[in-house]
């Protein structure tokens, strides 16, 4: 199986008092509680976070995109994963990703993308989401009764510009471009892998399944609130007629490893916490403009237990005490064999070939996230890496060039040394 | 409140409900936000002494297509369709709130069409000192309270009638509120100001005190820019959907708008 580790970039100074005192994490967040030379030093932690993961031998390193929040500091993860792109040289990177609909023209991600493709020598996966109500329609100002058939125009627009051998026109409902023809293309063909991240809908499923996509699952909630939408999932790919290959799935999990249960209880706690009761802290105004979900996914929300319990896994609002967080499993904690063994369970029981980690969250210190990355790559990874491979093959994963004909940055060497 | 007659009409392939009552020289009536769920008691005033006619618009009870429609130019031709297949030419037209933004619209790109205009607190002007309230960026359930001075009866307004699944009417009212959204995410500026000099017309405006989606003060500026005669009618007590709030003083100002 692929283990990749996941950043959100969130700000980790969010005051103690901030669901009592302050309206939300997102949209309207307070402007006064962002410190720019706090963030520079974030930025470049986080980065270092992100590049060692990559080096101690996770399968990628993960980025994504959000507006106006502050659990999440990447309204450009393409600008973090060029950079990244550099600084590292066989993990896979994973923009998980950018959010179609704003962009305008859409050209400008299948440009982007193609940069980053190939800066990296092939190593890019492109997640397409469609973003939150709170990125897209409240932050962004997009419309929630147009984003996403805008998002769907976007999508073929960009596999288009990414394909199609010739300069073309393209007219569409929301964009009309009479000159197609990006420079860079990108250099994995046809295209870099396209994952989609997503809440539970069936239509969702459906196109994945009809395009041969990965389909994502990302939410806080951990394991136990995923199940349900994961088995709707497996269930719409039998009904379709599709192998239960786990790699058509992706889903995200908070971690964090320690010597002994009661070190990690310890180490934990506070970033966890920080993270469920300021990072979730979000206003409720701003979850459910009207369109945003299809009628067909409100008809299904009332009846089928898929979808409410991925509703619920949405519904935020924070404030879950440490208690919940570990007995609903939001955080999965543990020495490396039980973390090891929690997590096999869950791969098999979800069938999920892309587990996507988030050692990083909350507060935590770069010191403890890289301590957390460490001992998961050294102790926990090499016990989960064979899962599934015996049986299934990945075919949604980068195949960049072959690693003698990539390229290391190759830095001048100043005057003196060079004579 | 005996019911209305109803047919439908064709927008674009889609259907779109007409309600109709009362007799004698026709008016027309295009409902605000939520639409018209229900016949109301200002309606039942004008039908004392009109054929009172609301077609629904695309997307709110009774119609669908809303999402066919892309743009304002869209919704305004979406709207002269809807008014054409009703019989309406050279007449008194209603328009309330979303509805009023289109019967501004329609007065101003076809102004021959409208003989005698009623606006009840339409959006499409943007006052920066006083931005209209985000209707979408409420706390779930206050939006009754926003829209309406009188709640309780917005809910028995909007509540599913007999016959309906609960589960299927919010669906609907939902795509009522979607409709709106459609039309006028998000600021409610559908730039009208720079039409609005087309309206000729003898326009009332109408306008609750205690609208808190758009200031009274918008009043002034629909008659600032209106070419034709207006006449301002302030309702005490009344919300944003004045009509519903305060049926029997939005009844006598409207019937004896100026003209």
């Amino acid at each position: 199986m692929k283990l990749m580790w996941f950043h959100l970039m969130p700000y980790t100074r969010l005051p103690a008092d901030f669901r009592q005192h302050h309206n939300s994490v997102w949209v309207d967040i307070d402007r006064s509680l962002f410190d720019p030379a706090f963030a520079h030093r974030l930025y470049n932690e986080f980065m270092d976070e992100l590049e060692y993961a990559g080096a101690a031998g996770f399968d990628a390193i993960c980025v994504n995109e959000h507006h106006a929040n502050g659990y999440g500091l990447m309204p450009s993860p393409n600008l973090i994963a060029s950079a990244l792109a550099r600084r590292t040289s066989d993990t896979a990177i994973c923009v998980l990703g950018n959010s179609l609909a704003l962009y305008n023209p859409p050209t400008r991600v299948a440009e982007e993308m193609a940069m980053i493709d190939c800066i990296s020598g092939g190593r890019l996966i492109a997640g397409f989401p469609v973003g939150t109500p709170m990125d897209t329609c409240y932050a962004y100002g997009q419309n929630p009764s147009t984003l996403r058939a805008r998002y769907l125009e976007a999508h073929d627009l960009i596999v288009e510009a990414w394909t199609r051998p010739e300069t073309f026109a393209f007219n569409g409902r929301y964009n009309q471009l009479r000159y197609v023809n990006i420079w860079p293309h990108p250099l994995q063909k046809p295209h870099p892998p396209i994952w989609i991240p997503g809440g539970g809908s069936v239509e969702t499923w459906q196109w994945c399944a009809a395009r041969d996509y990965v389909y994502c699952y990302l939410s806080y909630f951990g394991y136990q609130a995923g199940r349900e939408t994961m088995m709707g999932f497996w269930r719409e790919m039998e009904r379709l007629g599709k192998d239960r290959n786990p790699y058509r799935a992706g889903f995200l999990q908070f971690v964090g490893v320690a010597e002994s249960r009661e070190e990690a209880m310890r180490l934990y706690k506070e970033p966890a916490e920080y993270f469920y009761g300021r990072c979730l802290h979000v206003d409720s105004r701003y979850v459910n403009p009207p369109g945003y979900n299809s009628e067909a996914t409100q008809r299904a929300r009332v009846t089928s237990q898929v979808a409410l319990a991925s509703q619920r896994a949405q519904t935020f609002g924070g404030g879950a005490s440490w208690e919940e967080i570990l007995a609903k499993g939001f955080v999965i904690i543990g020495s490396p064999d039980e973390v090891a063994a929690q997590l096999k369970q869950v791969a098999t029981d979800l069938n999920v070939g892309h587990l996507m980690l988030l050692l990083q969250f909350g507060n935590m210190s770069r010191d403890l996230a890289g301590y957390n990355t460490r001992i998961f790559a050294e102790r926990v990874l090499p016990q989960l890496r064979a899962l599934f491979d015996d049986r299934w093959e990945d075919r949604w994963w980068p195949t960049p060039l072959p690693k003698a004909a990539r390229v290391a940055p190759q830095p001048f060497l100043d005057r003196a040394a060079a004579e | 409140m005996s019911a209305p007659a109803e047919r439908t009409v064709l927008v674009n392939g889609e259907r779109c409900r007409v309600w109709e009552k009362g007799s004698g020289a026709p008016i027309f009536y295009l409902a605000g936000l939520s639409g018209l769920p229900r016949w109301t008691p200002f309606l039942d005033r004008l039908a004392e002494r009109h054929r009172v006619v609301a077609p629904s618009l695309p997307g709110f009870p009774g119609a669908t297509g809303h999402d066919r429609l892309d743009n304002l130019l869209d919704w305004v031709a979406a709207t002269l369709d809807l008014l054409e297949g009703v019989g309406f030419e050279g007449g008194d037209l209603i328009g309330a709130s979303v509805g009023g933004t289109l019967a501004a619209e329609v007065a101003a790109m076809a102004p021959r069409l409208v003989r005698r205009l009623v606006l009840i607190a339409p959006f499409g002007l943007y006052d920066k000192g006083s931005p209209p309230i985000d209707l979408w960026g409420q706390k779930p359930g206050a939006l009754p309270g926003v829209i309406s001075a009188k709640p309780d009866a917005f809910a028995a307004f909007t509540a599913p009638p007999e016959g309906i699944a609960p589960a299927e009417w919010s669906i609907l009212m939902n795509r009522a509120n979607e409709a709106a959204a459609r039309l006028l995410w998000p600021l409610g500026d559908t730039r009208l100001e720079r039409r609005l000099h087309r309206i000729r017309c003898p326009t009332l405006i109408l306008w609750g005190a205690a609208d808190q989606v758009l200031a009274p003060s918008y009043a002034q500026r629909f008659a600032a820019g209106i070419a034709g005669k207006t006449r301002i009618v302030v309702l005490p007590g009344a919300g944003h959907l004045a009509d519903l709030d305060a049926p029997d003083a939005a009844a006598d100002a409207a019937l004896n708008a100026p003209g």
